[in-house]
């Protein structure tokens, strides 16, 4: 399948194609390798010019991006002795969500996340990474076990929201989400969701009641999308780009509001140019964030997390 | 049905059925014209097809409660701008025109009240103010009402009506669903009942969070309660939606409600739960 470049990309990857050429051949001809420096150094300085200036809208265009990595590649790569759970014990298994368990550290957690499809095919199966209720369903089987265990908790949150479908409302799609959110505020165990693409709305927020909530650097985060914004307040999705700037949907934003705890850079260009990489950076946001978490109780873990959310709003003094 | 004896409060959110100056109503439901007296006596509920039509939150408390036992909460409360909106409008200034054509100062009321006697801790969501959108106000409030539930230990009865998350808020709007939701859920632990009953429309994020989190849930006949809007979900399907989709009745049918319950009999139908859910000692 050849790259999926977005246009504002295309001089950085041009770039980047070159330095990757060029490692190969400076591996086997050291003379290359000032060569190598000089071009790595510039491809940095375009990726920094390019990416410091993008919109709201282009950075969720990277959230978005098809070969950005998913929950199951932070899962590989983070976790040892990964075992995927399946099914919500009601109706069946939505493969929008994942849940499983694995070992962090040498600490077994419960992973719970959005599942993105990386082809049509997978994409179909996955729902483009829209739960239906089975799927929220499942993420409280695996909360609760995870309670009962005494593991913590990690999500990855990455969807475009909830799956406005006829079946969807007829299995109760609402008492889903509401169910999710529940089984997180209850939870005596630590939480640390992550927003690692797109955190649409009422379908990201159903993983991210967290103790500590972590975005990537190109996330977005936002109670509609740009698109459905713009539908309603001009009767015109074309003009998603106005309604994004105004949503405050950026990690910036959100770090401002207190939204989330902490952005983690990705990788030049973003997550999708390298996920070995876009992993170790995670990871080590990922285990701080836990060990902030070590010395709490379990009744103080679920209070911190009550506090947190209570604390959200604006009033006028 | 039963006519209260008190008068119904002006009636406001109803001017748009209004025909010969106000004297008459004409029904959303069936199309019948009926005297405008009568609609009040009925609390807005066709005499012909049983249509429920919207009613205010000073019409409910007329409705439900014990007579000049609503002592309300945190009126003071008023939403900032967290994120700065503006549309076509900046987002104080639409705030301003809802409170100036509603005379509330959000989108719900709060407070503690007697229902057949019994001490509860009520509140009821306003659709006239921005559609019944939850941000910062409702969500601190609906927060409290819990809180105030667990701490008095009274049943908690919340009636809803909400499109859903106050976009201007963004996306503070969102995390009131998880703040409410705690509260509820510290409501639950406390072994204090909550009954929720959802007025139509119940949608979005509202619908998301307590609605369906009740001990108990109720909903009045014909309301449209679902997550996703009927036009969004019909412009992904790509067709029309089946009769009755996303009514109170519908959810029954899917087990998602316990009661469907015509308002005459609403006042009624909550005296016996709460009969039944009486909060047990504090452990
Ligand atoms: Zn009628």
């Amino acid at each position: 399948m050849p790259p999926f470049v977005l246009p504002f990309e295309k001089p950085f990857v041009e770039l980047l194609t070159r330095v990757r050429e060029l490692r190969v051949l400076a591996a086997g001809d050291p003379k290359l390798l000032g060569e190598l420096a000089r071009l790595e150094e510039k491809t940095a300085q375009v990726a920094r010019d390019a990416y410091r200036e993008l919109s709201p809208m282009q950075k969720l265009q990277i959230a978005r991006h098809p070969e950005r990595p998913y929950t199951l590649d932070y899962a590989a790569r983070l976790l040892d002795d990964w075992v995927e759970l399946h099914g919500d014990r009601r109706f069946g298994d939505d493969a929008a969500v994942v849940a499983g368990l694995g070992r962090y550290h040498g600490r077994s957690v419960v992973v719970v996340g959005h599942q993105r499809g990386r082809d049509a095919d997978e994409n179909a199966r996955r729902n483009l990474g829209m739960p239906h209720p089975e799927g929220y369903r499942k993420a409280v089987r695996a909360f609760d076990l995870a309670d009962r265990m005494g593991l913590p908790i990690l999500t990855f949150v990455d969807t475009p929201g909830a799956f406005p479908g006829i079946a969807a409302e007829e299995r109760g799609q609402s008492e889903a989400i509401a169910g999710s959110l529940a089984a997180m505020s209850r939870v005596r165990v630590p939480v640390v969701a992550t927003i690692v693409g797109e955190g649409g709305s009422g379908g990201a927020l159903a993983f991210a009641v967290a103790n500590r909530v972590l975005v990537l650097e190109f996330g977005c985060y936002t109670v509609i999308s740009p698109e459905g914004c713009a539908a309603i307040l001009w009767r015109d999705a074309a003009r998603a780009p106005e309604a994004a700037e105004r949503l405050k949907m950026t990690a910036p934003d959100l770090l401002r509001l207190g939204i989330v705890d902490e952005v983690v850079a990705e990788p030049a260009g973003g997550a999708h140019h390298d996920h070995d990489e876009a992993a170790r950076r995670l990871d080590r946001a990922l285990s701080a964030a836990l060990a902030s978490l070590d010395s709490l109780s379990p009744a103080a873990l679920a209070d911190d997390r009550y506090r947190r959310f209570r604390a959200f709003g604006a009033l006028v003094a | 049905m039963t006519a209260p004896d008190q008068p119904p409060p002006s009636r406001g959110a109803n001017d748009a059925r209004a025909l010969g100056g106000g004297e008459f109503q004409r029904c959303e439901g069936c199309a019948a014209v009926h005297e405008t007296r009568v609609f009040e006596t009925t609390y807005e509920v066709c005499p012909a097809c049983g249509h429920h039509h919207r009613l205010s939150p000073e019409r409910y408390r007329r409705l439900l409660l014990d007579d000049a036992t609503f002592a309300a909460w945190d009126t003071h409360l008023e939403s900032a701008d967290p994120i700065e909106f503006s549309a076509d409008v900046p987002y104080p200034e639409r705030i301003a025109a809802a409170q100036r054509e509603t005379g509330a100062r959000d989108a719900i009321e709060t407070g503690r009240a007697r229902l057949g006697g019994h001490d509860i801790a009520y509140g009821c969501f306003r659709f006239a103010f921005l559609g019944g959108s939850m941000g910062s106000v409702v969500g601190e409030k609906v927060a409290r009402l819990f809180e105030r539930a667990a701490s008095a230990r009274i049943p908690a009865v919340l009636l809803q009506t909400s499109g859903g998350a106050r976009m201007q808020e963004g996306i503070v709007s969102l995390m009131q669903m998880a703040k409410t939701v705690g509260a509820r859920e510290r409501l639950r632990a406390a072994c204090v009942p909550f009954v929720s009953v959802m007025l139509g429309p119940t949608t979005g994020g509202v619908a998301a969070s307590t609605a369906f989190l009740g001990d108990v849930n109720v909903a009045e006949p014909g309301a449209l309660i679902g997550f996703a809007g009927p036009r969004v979900i019909e412009a992904t399907v790509g067709g029309r939606l089946p009769e009755g989709f996303q009514r109170s009745e519908f959810l029954l049918d899917h087990g998602m409600v316990d009661l469907v319950v015509p308002r005459a009999e609403l006042r009624a139908a909550l005296v016996r739960l709460l009969g039944h859910l009486r909060p047990p000692p504090a452990a």
